[in-house]
């Protein structure tokens, strides 16, 4: 058996506060991810999903315990971690295509193959003929596939994805659902997905972490084996309502969650 | 029906802007009549000419500043270079220090924390009152007139900078940070463009006021300058000539704003 790609070890994050009693954000959380892994984090507002995301991506740090990556400790933003953020975070000054390559501008890789790799990723997202137009002029669904682009075109080993299609309206969300699918399939990549809707996690994940508020804590990690290739169909199975009823008995018992 | 499709472009598909004709000839024809009234008010009223002149003396009083040679110690050219040059030197020394100083505050954080009392306290202060301590300082040059510019320049590019720095989303750091982004990456990749039209904003605010200061400054004491030369017209009683320089200032403020606005339709994303 391979090492896995992650491992999260007694992973304690504290906020400082004014009263000197901090913030216990995140409460010993353990977990590994394997290499090719589908991910998701469910859980209510303020039970750390983003916390643990923004330890994961290097851009926070932790209190005690361990985070490592592929055996490498994590302690800064790291090339094999892709991160779509909850807004698209498009710079309006940038074209998309500018936009895209912005990492790879900021790294000094900007190579031909490159560009040739963002501009397939485009068109694989039906985004091929808006390379040269403003984020303005795309819709919010369409911003937030060059978002998920620009976190592919480095190729990374590990995509953090948090609550990227929040902001979407149900339908957009569906085929971003699938598109998010076929993109993961294609590539193999690890990726971990932080999201407020129980439907959303089942359908899209390989494994659910179930995470409770006050202190942030891992509660349960559920095991998908539904089949793969996922299609819509599948959400009105039985099996489908056995894990959702599962992992929302889990939430409610900390309180009241809609999905 | 497809038969019927005209073959011209369709109207609601053609990004159009709507006619301007009519506000340009209602802008016009008001201008038309205050200049009607002006006329009529000075040549068969009785207003007399040193109270206020006739657009005909006016337009004279143009002519010969904007024709007499450089030289000459009415020429309008010269004394409107001067105030000029005082203002664009003002306006560039100033703004650079605001930007620069403001990004610096806005950076660190103690500085500003420390410094900004200072910031506000100044602010206040109605500049030009600083005008006749720079004749003392520095006597009738352009350099105690260049430094009122300066000085009144300086505050809305620095209170600019640093809301604008404040106002940059911190996603879009994290995004720089995700990116391995240096610190100097940062700035300039996000945080200059994020703040631009608070820097634009400012600019524009400068722009204005630059002549302002450049005036007043020549008012309290000057070799040259559209200031001085208004204040000596005024004290002969010659309003022609006040007149005539009223509407040279007038112009300028009006094409210096013209510019900033361009610049900032041209540079803004
Ligand atoms: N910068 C911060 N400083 C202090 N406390 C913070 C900070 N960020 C988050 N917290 C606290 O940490 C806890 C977890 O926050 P986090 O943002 O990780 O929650 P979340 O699960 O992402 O919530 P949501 O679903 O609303 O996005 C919350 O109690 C929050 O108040
Ligand atoms: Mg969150």
């Amino acid at each position: 058996m391979s090492a896995p790609l992650i491992e999260v070890k007694d992973l304690t994050k504290i906020y400082p506060s004014r009263d000197g009693n901090g913030t216990l954000a995140l409460d010993r959380v353990s977990f590994d991810v394997k290499e090719g892994e589908f991910i998701s984090i469910v859980g209510r507002s303020g039970c750390g999903k983003s916390t643990l995301l923004k330890i994961l991506s290097g851009l926070l740090d932790h209190t005690r315990g361990d985070v490592t990556l592929k055996g490498r400790p994590i302690d800064g933003p790291d090339e094999e971690i892709g991160v779509v953020f909850q807004s698209p975070v498009l710079l309006p000054w940038r074209t998309v295509t500018q936009n895209v390559l912005f990492p790879n501008q900021i790294r000094r890789n900007l190579t031909p193959e490159i560009r040739a790799r963002a501009k397939t990723l485009l068109e694989t997202v039906g985004l091929g003929e808006f390379g040269d137009k403003y984020p303005r002029e795309l819709s919010g669904g369409m911003q937030q596939r060059a978002g998920i682009v620009r976190a592919l075109v480095q190729n990374p080993a590990l995509l953090l994805m948090d609550e990227p299609f929040g902001a979407l309206d149900a339908m957009t969300r569906e085929q971003m659902n699938l598109e998010v699918l076929r993109i993961w399939s294609q590539s193999k990549k690890t990726v971990i997905f932080v999201t407020h809707s129980i439907v959303e996690s089942v359908f899209l994940s390989d494994r659910v972490f179930v995470m409770t508020p006050r202190p942030g804590r891992l509660a349960e990690i559920i095991d998908i084996d539904l089949p793969r290739p996922r299609t819509l169909d599948m959400i009105n199975s039985d099996a489908f309502g056995r894990f959702t009823g599962r992992i929302r008995t889990l939430l409610d018992s900390e309180g009241d969650l809609g999905g | 029906m497809s038969e019927l499709a005209p073959q011209t472009p369709d109207p609601a598909l053609t990004l159009a802007s709507p006619p301007k004709w009519r506000e340009r000839g209602m802008s016009l024809a008001i201008f038309l009549i205050l200049l009607g009234t002006w006329w009529a008010v000075t040549n068969l009223g009785s207003v007399p000419a040193y109270v206020v002149p006739k657009p005909q003396d006016v337009a004279r009083w143009l002519w010969v500043g904007f024709t007499a040679p450089l030289s000459h110690p009415t020429s309008l050219w010269y004394h409107t270079g001067v105030t000029m040059w005082e203002a664009f030197l003002g306006f560039v020394i100033g703004s650079v220090l605001g930007i620069v100083m403001g990004f610096g505050l806005a950076r660190w954080e103690t500085a500003e924390r420390v410094l900004y009392p200072y910031v506000v306290a100044f602010q206040a202060l109605p500049k030009v009152a600083i005008a006749p301590l720079f004749v003392v300082w520095f006597g009738f040059g352009i350099e105690g007139k260049v430094l009122i510019v300066v000085i009144i320049t300086f505050f809305p590019l620095l209170v600019n900078s640093i809301a604008g720095y404040h106002a940059v989303e911190p996603e879009r750091i994290d995004l720089a940070r995700v990116c391995g982004a240096s610190e100097f990456q940062t700035f300039w990749h996000i945080i200059l463009p994020s703040a631009a039209p608070f820097i634009f904003a400012g600019l524009h605010m400068a722009a204005v006021i630059s002549l302002l200061g450049a005036i007043v400054g020549e008012f309290v004491g000057a070799r040259a300058g559209l200031g001085l030369l208004l204040l000596q017209y005024n004290n002969a009683m010659q309003m022609g000539g006040v007149f005539a320089i009223l509407i040279v200032l007038g112009a300028l403020g009006f094409i210096l704003n013209y510019a900033m606005q361009k610049l900032e339709a041209w540079l803004s994303y």
